[in-house]
């Protein structure tokens, strides 16, 4: 059987860098209309080829891997990195994601943009976004994925700063792009490392030698250990973890889609998508594995309970994004690779809903993002309250949504891991806890209550059905996006497990027997789900029925307050550690000291060292005749002696 | 035949333009700029022919011309080209022309003589990339010299008398010592001619011994290492650039700089292996420290173009350690790393230049929200950072990537040090890049600045298109330059040394691969 689109895979990624190059070069003097076509286009037919490559992959080579070398990109001696494609489960649930979730973001983009400046600009880069974003998902070797990897981390950088009158939003752009470099740096190392020991960056050919090799044990600091560590390294950038995750923040200053796109739903989770992509190098080291569940729980919990306290509605979402995605490698620390995955994919659908939702209410209230300022919204932009809500118990982790079934198999994994993995367990509990009771504070500080805003200057309205439409669409997979797991519950097969089951083995053998570990499972939903209940409860307790007590206990615990206010200080921290020594060793002491002083110095000083050797020696040349005869007969008689200097010698050696 | 051959009309054609315009009415400028345009675009076409006439697959010199030329000493004229040579000949000659269209309007006094100097300067370069003779090689070398300072000193800005003389000095100063390495290779070779000389240390005919051969490297390597320019003896550099005309600058570090790096490939590891090998640790530190303290010497600079003159020298750093890594990665990396350079500096400068023509100053400060006014010229200059950090599928990742990972198999130590300027060059240049062109325009001179022009689109077009294909087409250059820097790594080889061994993979790499085919056998 033919498989026409797999054979052409190149045309989903093309397809957006058309629409990129299209409206970035001819775009500026378009109407919007024409601007949309050619985005909406580009990426809705990516979307069509993408469903239709997925189709082809599954039905036709039956789920086989499929991959395609296109040309040779980078050859030198024995490195080869080509533009190759593939396609396995994995990628296709990371590609659907991309493109169904990016193609819903460019509907909602056209309503949400339709009055701000440089229209063409903006969807010229999130057409180049999806382009470096499907590379990325769809490189069949580390320096190709590394493409897209930089790539998206460009297009974040455009997006980020596409408000680039805003010192903040120019400043944010900057930080994200410099910040994900370090992470890079790791990568990069990282690579070296693989292809120094493997000889090859190819996916499938890296993994198939390396399979056979000793896992290293906990301690060990072997190739897989260093390797995995560096690349994780660069996941820790790109995804926001603990200690790089301070750019995603800062992110928030880039429009409300391109926060729900690139910073939400597809390229902060591309770190968690590499340390998926080599699970197989992962699974050789115990002590990656512990780094990546630790670095990933840490983050998790440490992000939440800075959301708390967090006013501003994107900045909720914001902290809110880089705990999730400490859950995603708290499920690949434990081995559950899939289970990360999966969170992924539930993630991407309701924290897109969310961020695109509070977009939604921004724009209702004509740009406001304080909570503080807001309140009883849930009656006038009722569509956008229902749908957020549902987003919100998603995250938190409400059955039968889909968080509840990512979330509670992350756990779940987490529990039943051997050795040790019980504190992590723990705080990804008490993090589900603080989940829960952020969202509902976001949601009862700007849906319920009191109105905070004067309704004079602010004239609220629904947004277009652009922006809504999209936002059911999501309110709808938020709901059943995780539904593929839950016949796990009555003791059936979990699909989406047994769909990813090629990639990483049957499910891995856990420490209790299958009827216990169902028991277990279900005990420890019920778990989490009083915990997202206690979250819930507290949220509406503070700030529905004792609106004055969040103030009071602000007062009482003043410093953790200002602390958690403050993020931690860890910006301060960075700037005073590094960026200002930094500044201040280059501008006083390399340039100014060594370059200027000490370098140039010497060559200047050996230039008037001869220019005062020339002075000396210039009063020879005095002009004057007579002199020059005396210097004339001088010369004379010295050649004269040199030419006889032999016979001269033999004269003298004769008188002797 | 009466046609002069192809290298040497290479030579020619610049230097019967350049002398053609020595004699015309010195009053028609638009003639003199049109007729140099005419000369410079012609000579580029003709070097492209190179690549259909050249063999890649062959090791060795191609389309060589000897003649004899001076009896004794026998100084031969001796050119030949090889895939190391024959990009950085074409890239020469297209910088050439971008120049000559840059400098349109933005030199007013001497033209008739600025154009002179630079097509002049042109035959100095290709004569350098093409000679095969090392008199011939020196002659060059200092014929280049000559243009280049009087386009810095009469043209350039400021300061342009102090640094003219500070680029000759420095220069000369390595040169009088490369004039003595030359000599005394004669001395014990009888030969001036580089492949006779190569032949001859290589076969064993001619031995130098310990002390002499690491003599003579230090002659070559300190001049060469003025040119690229290696840390310590950067100093010249950001003087020169910051003075010179843009033309000047985009030579200067399009290629200028590029001959250190080709005279250490052509001369230094060839002649001199064993030396090469000896002094490497000392050089890969200077290196390394070149890379990182251009920069955050860089960072710091509040004068634009000095800060991509002081990111030359980083960017240069990884060019000689991709050289002293002595593996084909690291080689086949500096080779492309000096033409990406080229390109991708040289379209900095160019778009530093037009800057500098629009508001007469490079100081960061005075600009500022210049993406408002000029929205195209800031999309290119982002571009051209984007390549100069080294974003894939841009030309700058290609070089870097290949030679950190050529450096990575030799000492992890060194490609960890070294990948910090990956760090680096993407805060100093998108710090500098949101100075100048984000924010509100502060200056309100900057208000009304004109975007550019088409001539100004056309080169910086052209540029954009070279840049994207490179890093795209990466390998259509690497698959050229493969045979000449394995050539590179045969000539380091001297009777009784092993065969090298391909030093990217390790033994355990590939025993790794012959056991698996073995079990495939089974």
């Amino acid at each position: 059987m033919p498989t026409p689109m797999l054979d052409h895979l190149w045309i989903i990624p093309l397809l957006p860098l058309l629409g990129a190059a299209t409206n970035g070069l001819f775009g500026k003097n378009w109407p919007n209309k024409l601007v949309n076509a050619v985005a909406l286009n580009a990426t809705g037919f990516s979307f069509l080829a993408a469903l239709e490559a997925v189709r082809e992959f599954i039905f036709v080579r039956n789920q086989e891997l499929f991959r395609k070398e296109f040309f040779d990109w980078i050859v030198a001696g024995s490195f080869r990195a080509g533009f190759d494609l593939q396609m396995d489960q994995l990628t296709v649930i990371m590609v659907l994601v991309v493109t169904g979730v990016g193609f819903l973001i460019h509907i909602y983009s056209t309503g949400y943009m339709a009055h701000e400046g440089g229209y063409y600009r903006f969807f010229s880069y999130l057409n180049l976004f999806m382009f470096f974003m499907l590379i990325l998902v769809l490189a069949a070797n580390y320096v190709l994925l590394f493409v897209g990897w930089e790539g998206v981390g460009l297009a974040s950088y455009l997006l980020i700063g596409f408000y680039f009158l805003k010192k903040s939003a120019s400043d944010a752009g900057k930080k994200a792009f410099i910040v994900n470099r370090i992470g890079d740096f790791g990568f990069m190392l990282g690579m070296f490392l693989l292809f120094k020991t493997f000889g090859t960056l190819d996916f499938t050919q890296l993994f198939a030698k390396s399979a056979p090799w000793a896992n290293e044990g906990w301690g060990v600091f072997g190739t897989f250990t260093v390797a995995c560590l560096l690349l994780f390294t660069g996941a820790c950038g790109k995804s926001a973890q603990l200690p790089l995750y301070v750019w995603l923040p800062d992110a928030m200053e880039g429009p409300t889609p391109v926060s729900a796109l690139i910073h939400a739903a597809t390229m902060v989770t591309a770190g968690v998508y590499v340390v998926v992509r080599s699970h197989v190098l992962f699974t050789h080291s115990e002590t990656a594995l512990v780094v990546v569940g630790t670095v990933g729980c840490a983050t998790a919990f440490f992000a939440a309970t800075i959301g708390l306290v967090q006013t501003d509605i994107k900045k909720v979402l914001a902290y809110s994004t880089v705990s999730q995605l400490g859950y995603m490698f708290l499920a690949c620390g434990v081995g559950a690779f899939g289970a990360g995955i999966f969170h992924l994919m539930t993630h991407a659908f309701f924290k897109a809903l969310l961020f695109l939702a509070a977009g939604s209410v921004i724009h209702a209230m004509g740009g406001e993002q304080d909570m503080l300022h807001m309140g009883g919204l849930s009656k006038k932009i009722k569509v956008t309250y229902w749908t957020m809500l549902i987003a919100t118990l998603a995250i938190a982790g409400f059955p039968p949504l889909a968080g509840f079934f990512s979330k509670d198999s992350i756990l779940f994994e987490a529990f039943q891991r051997e050795g040790g993995w019980h504190p992590l367990y723990f705080f990804g509990l008490l993090t589900a806890l603080l989940t829960s009771f952020y969202m509902f504070r976001l949601i009862f500080l700007t849906f319920h209550g009191k109105q905070r805003y004067d309704e004079h200057h602010v004239h609220v309205h629904e947004s277009p059905w652009s922006m809504l439409g999209p936002l059911v669409v999501l309110a709808v997979l938020s709901v059943i996006g995780g539904w593929m797991a839950a016949p796990s519950f009555w003791g059936g097969e979990d699909h989406f497990t047994s769909f990813l089951s090629p990639i990483f083995g049957a499910a891995h053998e856990g420490a209790l027997s299958e009827a216990t570990a169902h028991s277990f499972e279900l005990t420890l939903a019920v778990v989490a789900v009083v915990a997202a209940l206690i979250g819930l409860l507290t949220a509406f307790w503070l700030y529905i029925k004792q609106p004055g007590k969040p103030a009071e206990i602000a007062k009482s615990l003043k410093p953790l307050y200002t602390t958690l206010c403050n993020k931690y200080y860890v910006d301060e921290a960075y700037g005073a550690v590094i960026v200002k020594p930094l500044l201040a060793l280059s501008t006083n002491v390399l340039w100014k000291v060594i370059d200027v002083e000490m370098i140039d110095g010497t060559v200047n000083g050996i230039a008037h060292g001869a220019t005062a050797t020339g002075d000396i020696t210039r009063q020879t040349q005095s002009g004057n005749t007579r002199s020059y005869a005396v210097w004339v007969v001088i010369g004379a008689l010295a050649v004269l002696v040199i030419i006889f200097w032999p016979a001269i010698r033999a004269m003298a050696g004769g008188a002797q | 035949m009466i046609l002069p051959s192809l290298l040497t009309s290479l030579i020619l054609i610049p230097t019967v333009g350049a002398l053609a315009i020595l004699v015309l009415r010195s009053d028609d400028h638009k003639f003199i700029r049109g007729f140099a345009l005419g000369v410079s675009i012609f000579e580029f076409l003709f070097s492209l022919t190179l690549l259909w006439r050249m063999d890649f697959s062959a090791s060795g010199y191609q389309l060589e011309e000897n003649f004899k030329w001076i009896k004794l000493p026998p100084i031969h004229y001796h050119v030949g080209v090889d895939g190391l040579s024959v990009f950085l000949v074409i890239l020469t000659t297209f910088l050439t022309a971008i120049s000559v269209i840059a400098s349109w309007n933005s030199i007013h006094e001497r033209i008739k003589e600025f154009f002179v100097m630079l097509l002049m300067l042109e035959v100095g370069i290709v004569g350098v990339f093409l000679s095969l003779d090392l008199f011939l090689f020196f002659l060059f070398w200092e014929v280049m010299l000559i243009p280049m300072a009087f386009l810095i000193g009469i043209w350039g800005h400021g300061r342009r008398i102090y640094a003219a003389i500070k680029f000759v000095l420095y220069t000369m100063a390595g040169s009088i010592l490369m004039l003595v390495g030359i000599i005394w290779l004669y001395n014990v070779t009888g030969s001036f001619d580089l492949p006779h000389i190569q032949q001859a240390l290589q076969t064993g005919v001619v031995s130098l011994s310990h002390r002499s051969e690491l003599l003579l490297f230090l002659a070559f390597f300190f001049a060469f290492a003025i040119k690229v320019p290696l840390f310590p003896l950067h100093t010249w550099l950001p003087d020169a650039h910051v003075e010179a005309p843009t033309a000047g600058s985009v030579i200067l570090a399009g290629v200028l700089l590029k001959m250190g790096t080709y005279g250490m490939m052509r001369f230094c590891l060839p002649l001199f292996p064993q030396a090469s090998r000896e002094q490497r640790w000392w050089i890969v530190v200077l290196a390394i420290i070149g890379i990182i303290y251009g920069a955050l010497v860089a960072l710091v600079q509040p004068n634009l173009k000095k800060l991509v003159a002081y990111s030359s020298v980083s960017h240069l750093g990884f060019v000689v350690l991709g050289i002293f890594t002595f593996g084909t990665i690291g080689i086949q990396g500096a080779i492309y790393q000096m033409l990406a350079h080229g390109i991708s500096t040289g379209a900095l400068f160019l778009l530093v230049g037009m800057l500098y023509d629009r508001r007469h100053t490079f100081e960061i400060s005075e600009y500022g929200g210049l993406a408002t006014p000029m929205p195209r010229l800031s999309a290119f200059f982002l571009f051209a950072a984007l390549s100069s950090l080294g974003l894939p599928i841009l030309n700058g990742f290609v070089g870097e990537y290949l030679i950190l990972l050529g450096t990575y198999s030799v000492n992890w130590k060194w490609a960890s040090w070294a990948a910090t300027g990956v760090i680096l060059s993407a805060c100093y240049l998108l710090w500098a890049y949101q100075r100048v062109f984000f924010g509100e325009v502060t200056h309100e001179k900057n208000k009304s600045l004109p975007d550019t022009s088409a001539r100004e689109r056309g080169i910086l077009l052209a540029m954009a298109a070279v840049t994207l294909w490179m890093g795209v087409g990466s390998a259509y250059l690497t698959r050229r330059t493969a045979t000449a820097s394995e050539t590179i790594r045969q000539q380091m080889l001297r009777p009784g040394d092993m065969q090298p061994q391909e030093s990217s993979l390790t033994p355990g790499g590939s025993s790794l691969k012959i056991s698996l085919e073995r079990s495939g056998t089974r």
